[in-house]
């Protein structure tokens, strides 16, 4: 009985025991919920309708969250800009996380100038800031979905090297990978059965803050003119077009910019709570 | 040496890479089939880079300059990494100091040990039972449950006698242990040179035992190699070393060992100094610093190895003389 017990306390036992991490789930869970649901056209309104009638209508039972100045129903715009969102960010960073991941485990592993290169040339990155870079890659490639998220993942891919090395250069002196090299392991086997699992837990905590931060940069990109085109709709794109509208119908600015926060927070605290739920050191019963 | 040789090392030189230091000097051993020998000597004297040197394993930015290390009819310094790897874990195999850190912490146990089998051919039916069979043979209690745990819930006596079946899995003819008692109670430090000696004897495994103690190896090895500052400078069988020490050094070893027999209010003889790193040594005897029989010549020649039927010494002025 007791054998069976401690096969099934795996990672998921943790993280469920973690108050940020459920929370969190459950946000991201809702607008990936919203997200899907405008993917099969569940919308109330098709988000570029434009309803000439109802122009600037404040949040009613016919419009939920009102009505942008072109007449088009910003609850159905969200949802819909909440995908685009997410289709971006998620891209991108699986792009970065496959890119970066793979170059800084061999970084670390493999060292002397293979590792000098790798980091040298994410040191370069590093060097600009975040949103010029994607800026000047968007810029130079096109406005379609996936040149954003290209751009993105660029952005992106090393901080995954660094994530990934680091922990690599700790694991690979550990002497279970002196042994492992002892005992005759291809250099291979080392890297894919014992020291990816071991590097494992940051790297999942940094996909799911990155995704958050993704979606911040899409958003950044939209808002200005870099991004989604008009009239797709994007998060960042509508909270940019409601500037003007703020003071008289902040239900155009307020509820895309609640989305933002909702996906940003929640992909926040599952981060958190995978960080506690893979840590051994953390989990102490 | 009655049984046929297993390895012979000859001449092994070790050094740096850049800025060459010496660190291993003219090291020359054997091991026969089926036995035991120790490599006795203190931190920095070269054991372990000698027997990393066996397995092609030494750190980055040390090399071996010259000798030989013959394994069974090949020379394993002249072989590919390819062709090393298949022979470690297969033929020759390690255990460590520190059990501590010497198992992969996110892997179930079952699943490592068939990761050593899986590494050298594949794994079929019988895997898992050949390592059911060793963790057995290594004393693990509820070896099913054992397989599905995962390294922390096991003490470190525990976790060196799963290392210990982690080497063996796959009867290597040549077992090399690095001062695998160190880091374990005296208790359990008993328990595993038992285990051990037994499974080598089963196995007629030949082995490599280093360390800095000299009463662990008394009752567990055949032959006995001192080192000091990257040289041997005595070699024997273990009653012989124990009884006669030659070398001034082996002496002063032995005589800071406890002993059952002596007065309690004894107080343990130690040799004064520190050991000399054996880049320094040069053109002298590396212990005549530190020896009360050292006269002029020992600072400015190096004592050759004399070889006297089963055992050497490379000292001018050996206990017992010539």
């Amino acid at each position: 009985m007791k054998n069976k017990e401690i096969k099934t306390k795996g990672a998921l036992h943790y993280y469920l025991q973690s108050t940020s991490g459920v929370v969190g789930a459950v946000l991201v869970l809702i607008m990936v919920i919203v997200a899907v649901c405008s993917i099969f056209g569940i919308t109330p309104y098709d988000p570029v309708e434009q309803h000439i009638d109802n122009i600037l209508q404040g949040p009613s039972a016919h419009f939920w969250f009102g009505t942008d100045d072109f007449g088009r129903d910003v609850f159905s715009r969200t949802l819909e800009g909440m995908r685009r969102s997410l289709t971006v960010s998620i891209t991108a960073v699986s792009l970065a996380t496959i890119l970066g991941v793979t170059f800084g485990i061999l970084a670390g592993y493999v060292g002397k100038w293979f590792d000098q290169l790798v980091t040298r040339v994410s040191d370069v990155f590093f060097a600009f800031p975040a949103i010029l870079l994607a800026l000047a890659i968007v810029a130079s490639l096109g406005n379609a979905w996936y040149d954003t998220a290209l751009a993105i993942g660029v952005v992106y891919t090393p901080i995954f090297i660094r994530v990934a090395r680091g922990p690599v250069l700790t694991v690979k002196e550990m002497d279970y990978i002196k042994i492992s090299r002892v005992l005759g392991f291809s250099s291979f086997r080392i890297l894919r059965k014992h020291i990816f699992p071991n590097v494992f837990a940051p790297i999942v905590v940094q996909i799911a803050l990155s995704l958050s931060w993704a979606i911040l940069t899409e958003s950044g990109l939209s808002f200005l003119g870099l991004g989604t085109q008009p009239p797709t709709p994007s998060l960042g794109l509508m909270v940019s077009d409601a500037q003007p509208l703020a003071a008289f119908a902040w239900w155009t600015l307020v509820f895309p910019s609640l989305f933002i926060t909702i996906v940003v927070v929640g992909l926040n605290l599952v981060g958190d709570g995978l960080r506690d739920a893979l840590d051994p050191a953390r989990r102490s019963s | 040496m009655t049984q046929p040789l297993l390895l012979s090392v000859k001449d092994l030189g070790i050094s740096t890479v850049q800025d060459p230091r010496t660190l291993v000097n003219q090291v020359s051993f054997d091991i026969g089939l089926g036995e035991a020998v120790g490599v006795v000597g203190e931190s920095g004297s070269g054991k372990t880079l000698s027997a990393l040197s066996i397995l092609g394993l030494l750190p980055r930015g040390v090399e071996v300059v010259s000798g030989s290390v013959t394994f069974k009819d090949k020379n394993l310094l002249t072989l590919n990494n390819e062709e090393l790897r298949k022979i470690r874990g297969n033929e020759i195999a390690m255990i460590y100091q520190d059990p501590m850190t010497a198992l992969n912490p996110v892997m179930k146990l079952g699943k490592q040990l068939l990761e050593v089998i899986a590494s050298h051919g594949g794994i079929n039916e019988s895997s898992q039972n050949q390592v059911r069979a060793l963790l057995s043979e290594v004393g693990i209690p509820d070896v099913n449950r054992a397989m599905e745990s995962y390294p922390h819930e096991f003490s470190g006596g525990m976790r060196q006698r799963i290392m210990i079946a982690m080497a063996l899995l796959l009867s290597p003819q040549l077992l090399i242990a690095d001062e695998p008692t160190t880091a374990l109670d005296v208790t359990i430090q008993q328990q595993i040179l038992a285990l051990v000696s037994e499974a080598r004897k089963k196995r007629n495994m030949s082995m490599l035992w280093i360390t800095h103690d000299l009463g662990v190896v008394a009752n567990l090895v055949d032959r006995l190699n001192v080192m000091y500052a990257g040289r041997i400078v005595e070699s024997g069988t273990v009653e012989e070393i124990f009884r006669k020490p030659k070398h001034p050094y082996t002496a002063g070893l032995l005589s800071s060992l406890p002993t059952s027999t002596g007065t309690n209010r004894e107080r343990l003889t130690s040799i004064s100094g520190v050991p000399e790193k054996p880049w320094l040594v040069g053109n002298s005897c590396g212990f005549a610093a530190r020896c009360s029989r050292a006269q002029a010549r020992c600072h400015s020649e190096v004592p050759p190895t004399v070889i006297t039927d089963n055992s050497s010494v490379a000292c001018f002025f050996p206990l017992g003389g010539n």
